[in-house]
């Protein structure tokens, strides 16, 4: 037995209505962990050998909520959300913070997997082992606030009239689309806590094609027993140390890191990327602390570093907008990205973006896109409904994000996500768009540039990840650094917060997952063998694709083209990236991760890892 | 211990609209009473009825104790050094008359148990204002307990939140309940 499991998985077929719990051997734990790492196996197993006919909004679609091991007990509470995604036809790890994967190991499961498709809209309701499908229609096209406030009413009621004699029920912890999920829109995420989004992989699109509106559980039980009690709270405390040293980190968040990225390192999008430089006093987390944060220090389960903030806006014309900070990515795609450069106008966005249950990072990477092509004629007001994106026009956004979500005109053809409509945009206009389209497989990239490579990501970074243009999951040489995702998807399977491992070293990771389960687990081991075999599912997965788009690594193993245009301020006025440069990067990136010249991963470094049906699955790709 | 019986006996002081939401408090609180980590066995709660809302709920030791008074079999007593409501296990028929006694419905049920959860104080030695403090959320503070009318600060979750709600919020807060 592995220590540090609930060890129960629960199965919801929303088509048939049959609930039943499923469990993993002790194996497939070892090597795939949890969250991320077992939504590759799950996903491939199940739906591999069809990969390409699965449609990511259909029925065959599974709808995974994974912790892990360490979901709890490393300080800061996530969940991972996956399946196949609507995005990029492959496979995303899309983290969501929150106390909802505490919850329900507490409940005695490790995870949720959500198959088929419900005939009216439904929730999930589950305390500890009693689960239920209740109908949510009188819920469905609420807003992220609307059903957090009804859920949180209704759960506790039902906990009250079933167990009169507890005393206080506590609200459940509730996973959930806005209209934009129920729309299928394919930048929709799965919300938790009005502001929390697992935003990368479009899941909340998945989960509005389920028709299922929420997820809400109550767990009363403790979590896992795990191996060595001892060494988990001296770990804990570990952790929790480093974390209390970080003053600025804690005081604000990764925006403290964003105001660097904009005015130091030339990194960060600037209406629509074609700049990544804004002047250092001009936008900045600075502005924000006093003027718009309500509490300082808020945060998740467990958490020591509590970086995100509570941001409402007092005064002027977004009086009454509430959101989180908004981190360093939303300050960036529904900020600088925008040409917004007021805390008051980014708070207000970010807080339609939140009710609408879109995600920050993908609408603002389609809103600028649209604004671009507004900018240069090719899309008019009256293409656009008669909105006129004009940079720095937060109402404006707001006005074509409701589209969006809704579907509505123009808004179905956003919906759609940045690359899929520029493909539709060109064949309407004629006019190749897609150099305006800065995203990589089908997902908007991060708001981390690297033209100016003094950012983190490197220039094969993003062609080379196996989430496309995720920020958080990118390639990196030698893979055993901090950044690289062979290193990341142990945070992503573990269920952990990366942000609480800032700092501390690696090893303690790894001896915290040891502490937990009991499992000897080194660096090397992970890198080379467990992760690896992750990562090839996850790449195999991405090329099968499918069915609308499939990704030619030749061409699609490729950065935006706007990273080739020399930036045009700031800094690092003039620098580019040479594609030569980036070739040759990847030819190297290639070699150590077992893929040939094509990108396509080689029959004898996935047999060796003993993934011979993966390898024979990509026989038609070679 | 000749050293705890000098020692003033302490009151645990709440500055609620300051709480993160971290629950380190629960983590500290469960793992020192049940030695593992378990939310709901915490003797501290901290409650969410509306995101952003989040407060720590626990025993404000009224200075009438009107749980004591109304417990049928004598379970409860008030401990002569620290102050805390003590809960008697074996005697404890989990009947629940505690809860409604409680101005602010603080006492709650052990979820595997038929007995009542109160905070003991953790002896004279909170574990959850250790936590809080090392983290400066300072949401919780050691003061030396006088005669104050500690009682107003048995509150219900719904009367807190609705308050924190619009000091957090302010107008909005009237309307996300
Ligand atoms: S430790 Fe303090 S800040 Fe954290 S949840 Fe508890 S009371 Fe709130
Ligand atoms: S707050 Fe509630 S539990 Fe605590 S002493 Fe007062 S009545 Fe008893
Ligand atoms: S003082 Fe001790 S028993 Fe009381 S709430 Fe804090 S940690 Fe729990």
């Amino acid at each position: 037995m592995i220590f540090g499991y609930a060890g129960k998985f629960l199965e919801v077929d929303l088509s048939t209505q049959n609930i039943k719990e499923v469990r993993f051997s002790d194996e497939v734990l070892m090597d795939y962990v949890g969250g991320r790492g077992l939504a590759a196996k799950v996903l491939w197993d199940r739906l591999g050998s069809r990969w390409e006919t699965v449609d990511p909004l259909g029925p065959e679609n599974l709808l995974l909520f994974l912790a892990g091991p360490l979901t709890g007990f490393f300080p800061g509470g996530r969940i991972c959300v996956s399946g196949k995604s609507p995005q990029c036809n492959g496979v995303v790890g899309s983290t969501v913070g929150g106390e909802f994967g505490v919850d329900l190991r507490c409940a005695g499961y490790d995870g949720v997997i959500v198959v088929g498709e419900a005939e009216k809209p439904v929730y999930l309701f589950i305390k500890d082992g009693d689960v239920e499908i209740r109908d949510a229609s009188r819920i469905w096209g609420m807003n992220a606030k609307q059903t957090v406030a009804f859920l949180t009413k209704e759960c506790r009621e039902l906990l009250k009239k079933r167990y009169p004699k507890k005393g206080e029920w506590r609200e459940p912890s509730i996973l959930y689309i806005g209209p934009a999920g129920e729309n299928k829109v394919r930048t929709a995420v799965v919300a938790a806590k009005w502001s929390h989004a697992a935003g990368y992989g479009g899941y909340g699109a998945v989960m509005g094609a389920k028709k299922l509106k929420a997820v809400a559980v109550k767990g009363t039980g403790p979590l896992p027993e795990v191996a060595d009690l001892e060494a988990v709270q001296r770990l804990m405390q570990d952790v929790c140390n480093n974390a209390y040293e970080s003053e600025l980190w804690r005081r604000w968040g990764t925006g403290a890191a964003g105001y660097d990225v904009g005015a130091k390192q030339s990194s960060e999008p600037v209406r629509n990327w074609q700049e990544e430089w804004h002047d250092e006093r001009s936008f900045g987390v600075d502005q924000f602390e006093n003027r718009v944060w309500v509490k300082s220090y808020w945060g998740d389960f467990g958490c020591p570093t509590t970086c995100l903030k509570l941001a409402v806006v007092r005064a002027g014309k977004f009086k009454g907008a509430i959101t989180d900070n908004p981190d360093y990515e939303l300050q960036a795609y529904l900020g600088t990205n925008l040409g917004i450069f007021t805390p008051e106008g980014n708070v207000y966005l970010a807080s339609v973006i939140d009710d609408l249950g879109l995600c920050g990072i993908q609408t603002g990477n389609v809103l600028g896109f649209a604004a671009e092509l507004f900018q240069r004629g090719i899309l008019t007001k009256e293409d656009l409904d008669g909105i006129e994106p004009k940079w720095g026009k937060a109402e404006a956004f707001a006005a074509l994000a409701r589209k969006i979500a809704y579907r509505e005109g123009v808004g179905s053809l956003l919906a759609e996500g940045t690359y899929r409509a520029a493909l539709k945009i060109g064949e309407l206009k004629g006019v190749d768009v897609m150099p305006y389209a800065v995203q990589v497989k089908g997902i908007g990239v991060g708001a981390h540039g690297i033209r100016s490579e003094k950012d983190y990501p490197e220039v094969y970074s993003y062609a080379c990840s196996v989430q496309g243009g995720d920020h958080t999951s990118v390639a990196f040489m030698p893979l055993d650094e901090p950044r690289s995702e062979h290193i990341r998807v142990f945070d992503d399977s573990g269920v952990i917060c990366f942000f609480n491992t800032f700092g501390i070293p690696r090893n303690l990771v790894f001896d915290f997952y040891k502490a937990v389960t009991g499992i000897e687990l080194t660096k090397e081991e992970w890198v080379n063998i467990k992760a690896m075999k992750i990562i090839q599912l996850q790449r195999a997965m991405l090329l099968l694709g499918g069915p609308d788009l499939q990704w030619n690594p030749e061409i699609h193993d490729d950065n935006p083209l706007r990273f080739y245009e020399p930036l045009p301020s700031g800094p690092f006025k003039g620098k580019t990236v040479e594609k030569a440069r980036v070739d040759e990067e990847k030819r190297k990136y290639y070699e150590l991760v077992g893929w040939d010249e094509r990108g396509i991963p080689k029959s004898d470094f996935l047999k060796r890892l003993g993934l011979d049906d993966v390898d024979k699955a990509l026989e038609k790709l070679r | 211990m000749a050293e705890a019986e000098k020692r003033e006996a302490i009151w645990i002081a709440r500055d609620l609209s300051k709480c993160s939401g971290c629950r380190r408090c629960e983590v500290a609180c469960s793992l020192f009473h049940e030695k593992r980590i378990w939310p709901e066995a915490s003797r501290i709660r901290v409650f969410m009825l509306a995101p952003g809302i989040e407060f720590p709920h626990f025993c404000a030791q009224c200075e009438d104790y009107p749980c004591v008074e109304a417990c049928p079999t004598k379970a409860l007593s008030v401990s002569t050094e620290t102050g805390a409501v003590l809960v008697d296990a074996n005697t404890c028929i989990g009947c629940g008359k505690c809860i409604e006694a409680c101005p602010g419905k603080i006492p709650h049920m052990h979820p595997t148990e038929n007995r009542i959860l109160i905070c003991d104080l953790c002896g004279g030695n909170p574990q959850c204002v250790r936590v809080c403090q090392e983290g400066l959320w300072n949401v919780l503070m050691i003061v030396p307990r006088r005669a104050h009318s500690f009682k107003l600060y048995a509150r219900t979750p719904e009367e807190i939140t609705r308050d924190l709600a619009v000091k957090i919020f302010g107008e909005e807060g009237e309307h996300l309940l």
